[in-house]
């Protein structure tokens, strides 16, 4: 008996796909402009969105915040300066557009989290405290639970849609190059949803677990970024033949070893510093070999990728572990109080700053320094580079090619687009945003909340401009679909008696092994944790020769049941991102992020030839993927 | 096992409609297995440890264990999660323990309303480059670039 669901369809103007920052920060702008028009807005979400997305446990710090108006206790700068800081850190080649819009939007945001209720520190004058210069400390246990809750304030419950695994977004019979809607599936109960729209905002965040990650045992969920931040922001546009670029600036973050715990506060705050095992500093050590990636080897502050590629090269010469120096910087913060009952107190403080930095967003880490001991004064901990991520609102880039603002996107730009909607990608209606924007890092939560309420301002005008359109969309493409994606629970059920043990079986593969091949071909080809984030091009063409053997074995994945059916799809949307970001590298002949990825082929940075943004396009209807090579515009001078 | 029940005080949320931790958990882990009526995680290597279903217990059944393939044990950090702070317990293997107390929010739970207090939108600021709440909340003349 094959496995049938009931359909059930949702007609709205604007839908949103995803519920973390950016689509939280969607709905909120969205149904504010929505109301007047009488338009609907519509929410989904494969979790609560009290509790998803990459903020799910937490934050101890916003990390973008300009503080234009002179609220915080240092730092009032201006998008040009945030253009200046992003465009250094992501080695020379970002949409400037993009990044100044974030810029000049994001404190703004950051006001309506204080005003709903977000508790962000404060010296005695009432000022904003810095961590660095760009981020403020806040006690950010609850931060998603007061942000969904604004975007549910906004929307009402009956137009969000929890637990509801988006598998294919929907594009419009008549044409091909217009998306109108999403599918997917309940995680809960036997219904398979068909979203109609006249604008879709995909949302759903980075990719996680794509690369083989260093803990393979229980601690494999134990990843940077959510082990639920699946791909499908970046799968499912590319699948529609949006255009993606900047796949091959992945992210790499360098932690604290094994629970990945935040840096920043020790780094910025307490002002630590790092060195090998035997206490050498390799940022200063390496200065020559970092100083060979110029210009940026000379420009404050380092970028993140060329801090990397110092630690590693120590690591490779075998002068690891790596060690955060806490035992020395608490010494340093000690002696600037000389008073021996003010140190006292002052040192209770940075003990709870030190541990909420954890608790707030990275408990495992709390958990591993008490399971082994660790007091901070005492002993240094160690750290070290992560398995790649895909986020394009950290210290990473990767995500669609979107319109600019009207006000800022250059000339070069607008060819790409159907229309000028600002963070609508190459197809028409589909906008994006957070980690699906690309060129665009150093968002983070803050930022990747405005991205959503920008492209959701977008999105209505967007609806608003089509009102008569209505999406056409055969009952066939819906009952095909389906099939499509059950699939793999049919498929378990029709040979699940065919051997002793279900998970060994020679019709079907599950998806925690399928996942696993992933993650071995990437680590092994694509420039893994495992080889030093090394590859080239002879390992780029092994991995897609490997690659489309698994893009075959997809259509034999297999589940017991709805939750394992969800696995399957996740798993389908990493591999599209490995494709995408695999020729990415391929077509960039450079080494332009040493410490994320080195071309063994190509070991220099070549800004002459090498300045300018490499994107891939996948082409639903020949079936095949492009190179497209966009000009880099300088908006604002160094 | 990441997230764990202690069969002793999982009571199934019998008294409620679902059961907390399976509405909760971000990566749909936690699961209520009908023959017991007791919650499990069903999927422990897939387990950020994130707590959320720790947090949200109301029978404070749940804690966790660290990654067995990394975390020595005998530690534990336990949340007690109120409506404006939370309190934290760390306990070390050694059997150190350390207690830390945040806030969380400032405002009362279920209270926000997003677009309160900013004037209804006018369908002709949709053009506009203006988010919703501003310029009010942005407190300086909104930048734009000369290109």
């Amino acid at each position: 008996m094959p496995y049938e669901a009931e359909i059930r369809e949702v007609e709205t103007d604007v839908l949103i796909l995803g519920g973390g920052m950016s689509g939280c920060g969607a709905a909120v702008e969205a149904s504010y402009w929505a109301k007047p028009l009488g338009l609907k807005v519509t929410l989904v979400d494969k979790a609560a969105i009290d509790r998803s997305g990459a903020v799910a446990m937490g934050l101890s710090a916003i990390n973008t915040y300009l503080g234009m108006s002179g609220r915080a206790t240092y730092g009032q700068w201006r998008p040009e300066d945030f253009v200046k800081y992003v465009r250094t850190d992501l080695m020379g080649i970002i949409r400037e557009d993009l990044v100044y819009d974030i810029g000049r939007h994001v404190d703004s945001t950051v006001h309506l989290f204080e005003k709903w209720g977000l508790p962000i520190w404060k010296d005695k004058d009432g000022k904003y405290i810095r961590e660095g210069p760009w981020q403020i400390m806040i006690n950010g246990e609850s931060y998603k639970v007061i942000v969904a809750e604004a975007a549910k304030s906004a929307l009402g419950m009956d137009n969000i849609y929890e637990r509801v695994m988006i598998t294919h977004l929907l594009t419009d019979d008549n044409d091909p190059n217009r998306v109108c809607g999403a599918v997917g599936f309940s995680v809960r109960e036997d219904v398979f949803y068909v979203f109609k729209a006249k604008a879709v905002i995909c949302a759903m965040g980075g990719a996680v677990h794509v690369f083989r990650p260093r803990s393979t045992g229980e601690g494999l969920g134990r990843a940077w970024y959510p082990p639920w931040n699946s791909g499908s922001t970046y799968a499912l546009m590319a699948q529609v033949g949006a255009e993606l670029t900047c796949m091959d600036v992945r992210f790499v973050p360098a932690r604290y070893k094994d629970g990945y715990g935040p840096v920043g506060a020790w780094f910025l705050l307490f002002k630590s510093k790092a060195t090998n095992a035997y206490g050498e500093e390799y940022m200063v050590t390496r200065k020559a070999e970092v100083e060979k990636f110029q210009p940026y080897g000379s420009m404050q502050p380092m970028p993140t990728c060329l801090r990397n590629h110092a630690m590693l090269l120590d690591m490779k010469e075998g002068k690891g572990p790596i060690y955060m120096r806490t035992p020395e910087a608490i010494k340093a913060l000690a002696e600037e109080i000389p008073d021996e009952k003010e140190r006292k107190k002052k040192f209770k403080e940075l003990e709870s700053e030190a541990w909420e930095d954890f608790l707030d967003m990275t408990i495992s880490q709390a958990l591993l320094w008490a399971a082994m001991n660790i007091d901070p004064a005492e002993e240094p901990s160690e750290i070290m580079p992560a398995e790649p991520y895909f986020i394009g609102s950290h210290a990473g880039a990767s995500g669609a090619w979107v319109c600019g603002p009207s006000d800022l996107m250059p000339d070069e730009y607008k060819d790409a687009f159907p229309a000028h909607y600002n963070r609508m990608t190459t197809v028409m209606g589909l906008f994006t945003c957070g980690d699906g924007a690309g060129a665009s890092g150093h968002k983070f939560s803050s930022g990747s909340f405005t991205e959503g309420r920008i492209a959701a301002k977008a999105a209505v005008r967007f609806a608003r401009d089509h009102k008569d359109y209505t999406p056409a969309v055969s009952e066939d493409r819906i009952m095909k679909l389906r099939e499509l994606v059950y699939r793999p629970l049919n498929l378990f059920e029709e040979h699940k008696g065919a051997t002793t043990r279900p998970d060994v079986n020679p019709n079907y593969i599950r998806p925690k092994m399928f996942m696993f091949r992933l993650q071995k071909m990437m680590c092994e080809y694509c420039g893994g944790a495992f080889t030093y984030y090394t590859t080239s091009e002879k390992m780029l063409l092994h991995l897609l020769k490997l690659l489309q053997f698994l893009k075959e074995d997809s259509e034999k994945l297999a589940a017991e049941d709805l939750h394992e059916l969800m696995r399957c799809w996740e798993n389908i949307h990493r591999m599209w991102v490995a494709e995408a970001h695999a020729r990415t590298i391929l077509a960039r002949k450079e080494t332009r992020y040493p410490g994320y990825v080195y071309r063994s082929d190509y070991p220099d940075l070549d800004d002459a030839n090498w300045r300018k943004f490499v994107n891939v396009r996948y082409n639903p209807q020949s079936d095949e993927w492009e190179v497209i090579e966009r000009p880099y515009v300088q908006l604002v001078p160094e | 096992m990441p997230s764990y029940v202690n069969p002793e005080k999982c009571d199934g949320c019998k008294a409620l409609d679902k059961t907390a931790c399976q509405y909760i958990c971000p990566n749909d882990l936690m699961v209520l297995d009908k023959a017991t009526e007791k919650a499990y995680n069903r999927e422990p290597e897939m387990c950020w440890e994130c707590y959320n279903c720790v947090k949200i217990c109301p029978q404070q059944a749940i804690e966790v264990r660290g990654y067995a393939d990394f975390v020595p044990l005998g530690a534990s950090v336990t949340p007690l999660r109120g409506s404006d702070s939370i309190m934290w317990t760390v306990k070390f293997r050694n059997g150190t323990i350390k207690r830390f107390k945040f806030p969380i929010r400032t405002t009362p739970e279920g209270s926000i309303q997003a677009h309160e207090g900013f004037p209804e939108a006018k369908p002709e600021d949709l053009d506009s480059e203006l988010l919703f709440s501003e310029p009010d909340t942005l407190e300086v003349e909104f930048p734009t670039l000369n290109k």
